[in-house]
């Protein structure tokens, strides 16, 4: 489905276009692309940090040190929203390392999952992953690919009446289960749902993203880069010259900008080990944002290649 | 698992191959020179199969046994299990093979090594990459040398090297010290093809050889005696 301006515009007020609007034209070298919380109102950079593979370093310190200078970068350069998941091996325990040794920064927007077949394990799960982080709570909690997802979205959402989290969520990854997640989002209190999308995997903009804008719900992209797996194939080709009208130099910033682009997209999170990168990331959602034509220019672009 | 059928093995890799090496880099610093002696045990167990000294069986057994509780406690509990959650599930069954390393080979007829010809053949090949090829894959993988894997401090040399010491053994409860080598190979062979390792070759062919001589043997056991 091709984004329309009517829509686009439309989608970007459901979203916070008073926030973003002034970055659809010009551009802002100070701040990246902020994005409204469509239950809130608050607003959260574009471009947060994953962390699936990356942070997960054990317990090997030189490796620990790195991501938390990848952390150090990402806050510097105005991020605010790292995402993890009780599934990630050692990532929650390096992130908390991080945190701590960066005197725990108050832009960050936490965001975790829950993790397990129980439903009366849920609550024990997040207390532990919480310490890990060493939060006094997080800012968002969400069922990981929707295992369980009925028992801890109940646990979830009793969380948040209760104001032990601030937001709550689900999430699916590499466009499975779809068809359950639409139903979730039109019946379900959510405050956030994640699902994986990109220039090459777009069927998100079907029904999800639009019944997002339309429900008030916030989105995460993960996986914009499918592991790695998509820059390394656009990287046979260089970036497109007309690229650099939207400010974007490299694959990476063509695609997050691609998505960020999205009204209904709220973050992208991708991941990193390297402090260039990240950096890169971020600025991604500096400056101009494509308009609908040129996405549909982009999109051709990456479909001709 | 939804759609479990649309996962590929990449999907389900939880580190990066950087960090996966880097533990062999960190399990050489901290066994030092540990690590020294248990490949120097390799090689004596060689010794003890070709001479067979009296109780030769018992020792091999209670070597193995030391080496798989060092690889189970140091490696796979301590380091591998704090990247991948699964290997939480799969140190215990390095006790195991521990304990039922012991109980066979303490046994009263424990372990004999008379194989010869093809099994022999195998069980020294096998032997061979745990002892000489293992150390020296940095140079074929351009990896630092510091992260090399030596026998009875990373598990795949360790699980082929015992494998190799299995083929050339005969005794009444032998079978039992086979699945846990073979699944560990198994599940090693899978992570490394994950992670675009040629090295998951070699774990997979450790386990086709053992079971081509598994084979083999059985048939021959079955065939009627050449009466001329």
């Amino acid at each position: 489905m091709r984004i329309g301006r009517r829509m686009f515009l439309e989608g970007a007020l459901i979203a916070g276009a008073g926030v973003i609007s002034p970055s659809l034209t010009t551009a802002q070298p100070s701040k990246p692309l902020a994005r409204q919380i469509p239950s809130s109102r608050e607003a959260i950079a574009a471009v947060g940090l994953g962390s699936w593979i990356t942070f997960n370093v054990g317990d090997d310190t030189a490796l620990m040190d790195e991501c938390a200078q990848v952390m150090a970068a990402f806050f510097a350069a105005g991020g605010h929203m790292i995402d993890c998941s009780p599934m990630y091996g050692s990532s929650q325990p390096v992130i908390g390392y991080g945190l701590e040794k960066l005197g725990h920064p108050k832009s960050l927007f936490s965001a975790d999952k829950v993790w397990t077949s129980s439903g009366a394990s849920g609550p024990e799960q997040i207390e532990r992953s919480r310490r890990y982080w060493g939060v006094p709570r997080f800012d968002l909690v969400q069922v990981h690919n929707l295992l369980s997802w009925e028992a801890h979205l109940k646990t979830l959402i009793d969380m948040r009446t209760a104001g032990q989290v601030r937001y709550i969520g689900v999430t699916t990854s590499d466009g499975r289960r779809h068809d359950l997640l639409e139903q979730i989002m039109r019946t379900q209190p959510l405050d956030f749902v994640q699902l994986s999308y990109n220039v090459v995997d777009r069927e998100p903009e079907q029904r999800l993203l639009p019944l997002a804008a339309e429900r008030g719900i916030a989105v995460i992209v993960n996986r914009p880069f499918q592991q790695g797996r998509l820059i390394r194939r656009l990287a046979r080709d260089d970036v497109p010259e007309w690229a650099a009208e939207i400010g974007a130099s490299t694959w990476a910033q063509f695609i997050l900008k691609y998505i960020v682009s999205h009204p209904a997209v709220t973050v992208a999170i991708p991941a990193t080990t390297s402090v260039d990168h990240v950096r890169e990331n971020v600025d991604a959602a500096r400056g101009v944002m494509p308009d609908p034509a040129m996405r549909t220019r982009m999109v051709s672009y990456v479909q001709d290649l | 698992m939804a759609q479990w059928w649309s996962y590929r093995p990449a999907d389900l890799l939880l580190f990066s191959p950087r960090v996966y090496w880097r533990m062999f880099e960190l399990q050489n610093a901290q066994m030092w020179p540990l690590a020294l002696l248990t490949l120097s045990a390799g090689f004596a167990m060689v010794f003890l199969v070709i001479w067979r000294p009296k109780d030769h069986g018992r020792w091999i057994a209670i070597i193995l046994a030391l080496l798989w509780a060092i690889v189970g406690y140091s490696f796979v509990w301590n380091r591998y299990a704090t990247i991948n959650w699964a290997m939480a599930y799969v140190a215990p069954m390095f006790a195991l093979q521990s304990i039922l390393l012991l109980i066979v080979g303490i046994a009263s007829d424990g372990l004999v090594f008379t194989q010869r010809g093809f099994a022999g053949w195998s069980g020294l090949v096998l032997i061979a990459s745990a002892l000489l090829l293992y150390p020296v894959l940095p140079v074929f993988s351009g990896t630092p040398w510091r992260q090399m894997q030596l026998f009875g401090m990373a598990p795949d040399p360790t699980a082929i090297g015992t494998l190799g010491l299995l083929v050339l053994a005969r005794g009444r409860y032998l079978a039992l010290l086979f699945p846990i080598p073979v699944l560990w190979c198994f599940i090693t062979g899978l992570t490394l093809s994950a992670m675009g390792s040629g090295q998951a070759w070699l774990a997979l062919a450790a386990v086709a050889v053992v079971l081509t001589t598994g084979v083999r043997l059985a048939l021959l056991r079955r065939s009627p005696p050449n009466t001329g």
